[in-house]
């Protein structure tokens, strides 16, 4: 297990590594001064020649790279042009509004569809199971900035039971900030049900049309023991996979959602800043979202053993 | 249990998604050469106009005919979800084919940066490159045909290095054939049933990704229609003009419907031991 953790670690390394080179490569290739496009058009000759040396461009890119990672390390994204602030405070100030919504809305939408799908896929082809499929199929299909924009005009306007637009910190009113939520949260839960439930149906059929279930049901064991204490147990590495796909893939997309409420997250202020051409802090997003993508699915493999032990032992 | 019967007829899901797929195709084509009304023309007398039977989706705050817009939109969204998976083959299938050949640490150094690459979520790794392109209809092509480039260099390696230990490519290398040669007349026929899955469904990301960034304002710029931009503007006049909103969210979904309906049944069919996984 130990070995398995240490080798799944070193693996993550080198990734994150050209993920790094990547964002850095990406914001070069822009044409003209880095040190202008990172302090704007307003910057002084004084600053910018003092940005010059800091970043190092006198020197080679490689030397270039390690001055900028280096600082990254240590948690200097740079400053913000269009606010002037540190770059990661506030990034991690948005990542806190963005990842309660996904959190909030994965862990909902697993619970639910993690044992529809193990239903669905016990009663394969029968009307339950028709019907389930159905309806993920459609909440699959279904983008979530138009899901969004359908729950505001029916919750919102029609029959005005939750706050249309803006956002209230849970830690300023709990109460108004708790309705403000309901509806990203509902969106995302409903969009991601569909998503997970099917897995989870592919997955447990893959599982029931093994030898060892028909042994268990020979055995005599009940059809919910069969289902939850043999299938489920071999059925749910797959679909606990997705779900780290999915906690990621939704911070790379929740600027969608974000616009349709309105909310300040993290895909709001990386969309702002492409509108301000804000370069450091496009470049802290991009690097700050991929590498929580990569330690989100570090820490699923991580947690893989706990379901299918045989992965730590091979 | 999977019903033999039902084999003659083409799947329900396959019959609903390709009838989707078919009108949006046609929607598209017919929308590319003829609309109702000039989609771009203004005309402020007729501005939210519900739907009737002059304007049979009604007008937007424009006075611009909606259905008109959705037609033009839907020539648009396909020719670039066309235009990006074409680009992000062709890119993939080169880098694919070149990797998986040379083996070693060409492949090794090649795939690893493919890996991080893929290592970017969604559409977050389209968003940094618009930034660098600028947020125009050709960004959009770029941008995206570079993002999914690593998902097809992937699936294209993986069929090559199954293939060059078969006896054919000993055999074609034994006839005294070059590299090259073999890789093109004998490897990359074989790519093609892979390729044309991954196409199907990259098709719909594609379409809804530049759904997306256009709702968001970095897509093809107004006054060019597309769903995601009428989306976006629908936002202010959602209350009084509910059509606005419904009827563009409505094409993107039935299209994505349709193609995952195509794909669900095209799994089926190469894969007999999912069949009914829907």
């Amino acid at each position: 297990m130990f070995r398995f953790a240490l080798t799944r670690i070193a693996m993550a390394l080198p990734t994150l590594l050209i993920v790094a080179v990547s964002v850095f490569v990406l914001i070069r290739l822009i044409p003209g001064d880095p040190a202008q496009l990172m302090l704007g058009d307003l910057a002084t000759p004084a600053s910018l020649a003092d940005l010059r040396t800091r970043l190092g461009l006198d020197q080679s890119l490689p030397v270039q790279f390690g001055i900028w990672f280096g600082n990254v390390l240590h948690g200097d994204f740079g400053q913000s042009i269009s606010s002037q602030q540190a770059v990661l405070p506030l990034i991690l100030q948005r990542f806190l509004v963005s990842a309660q919504i996904v959190l909030v809305a994965v862990v909902l939408a697993s619970l639910f569809a993690v044992p529809a799908g193990v239903i669905a896929a016990w009663r394969q082809d029968s009307a339950l199971d028709i019907g389930l499929v159905g309806a993920a199929t459609l909440l699959l299909s279904i983008p979530t900035f138009w899901l969004g924009l359908l729950l505001l005009l029916f919750f919102g306007l029609k029959l005005g039971w939750l706050p249309v637009v803006g956002y209230v910190s849970i830690a300023d009113d709990w109460k108004a900030g708790l309705l403000y939520l309901v509806m990203p949260i509902m969106t995302l839960f409903l969009h991601e049900m569909g998503v997970v439930l099917r897995m989870a149906r592919a997955s447990t059929l893959e599982v029931l049309r093994l030898d060892y279930i028909t042994h268990a049901r020979a055995k005599g064991l009940s059809e919910s023991a069969v289902l939850w204490r043999h299938a489920f147990k071999n059925a749910f590495g797959p679909t606990w996979t997705l779900i780290g796909l999915v906690l990621g893939n939704l911070l790379g997309g929740i600027a969608v959602v974000e616009t349709v409420f309105t909310i300040p997250g993290l895909g709001r202020l990386l969309v702002d800043a492409i509108f301000a051409r804000d370069y450091p802090v496009i470049q802290g997003c991009m690097l700050f979202v991929a590498f929580t993508y990569v330690l989100v699915n570090l820490v699923i493999d991580l947690c893989y053993p706990i379901f299918d032990p045989r992965v730590a032992a091979e | 249990m999977n019903g033999h019967g039902r084999m003659k007829l083409p799947a329900p899901n396959a019959l609903v998604g390709g009838t989707l797929i078919a009108i949006l195709l046609a929607t598209a084509g017919t929308g590319a050469l003829w609309t109702p009304y000039d989609p771009l023309k203004l005309s402020f007398r007729e501005k939210l106009v519900a739907p009737g039977a002059l304007h049979w989706l009604g007008t937007d705050e424009f006075g611009r005919d909606v259905l008109s817009r959705l037609m033009a939109g839907a020539a648009t969204s396909v020719w670039i979800s066309i235009l990006t998976v074409t680009l992000a083959v062709v890119m993939g299938t080169t880098i694919g084919l070149f990797s998986g050949y040379m083996r070693g640490w060409t492949d090794r150094i090649i795939m690893a940066f493919n890996d991080a690459l893929l290592a970017f979520p969604g559409i977050l790794l389209a968003l940094g490159l618009l930034a660098v392109l600028g947020a125009n209809k050709y960004g959009i092509i770029v941008a995206l045909g570079i993002a999914y480039t690593p998902s097809v260099a992937r699936v294209v390696r993986g069929t090559v290095l199954s293939l060059r230990e078969r006896e054919f490519i000993a055999a074609s290398r034994v006839m005294g054939n070059g590299e090259g040669f073999t890789m093109l007349r004998h490897i990359l026929p074989n790519c093609i049933a892979p390729l044309t899955v991954l196409a199907t469904s990259m098709f719909g990301y594609v379409l809804l990704a530049e759904s997306a960034l256009s709702f968001l304002g970095l897509g093809v710029p107004p006054p060019a229609p597309t769903w995601g931009n009428m989306l976006a503007g629908s936002r202010p006049y959602i209350d009084q003009a509910v059509w606005l909103g419904i009827f563009p969210g409505l094409c993107i979904s039935l299209t994505l419907l349709g193609i995952n309906l195509l794909g669900d049944a095209l799994r089926d069919k190469l894969d007999p031991r999912m069949r009914g996984a829907r």
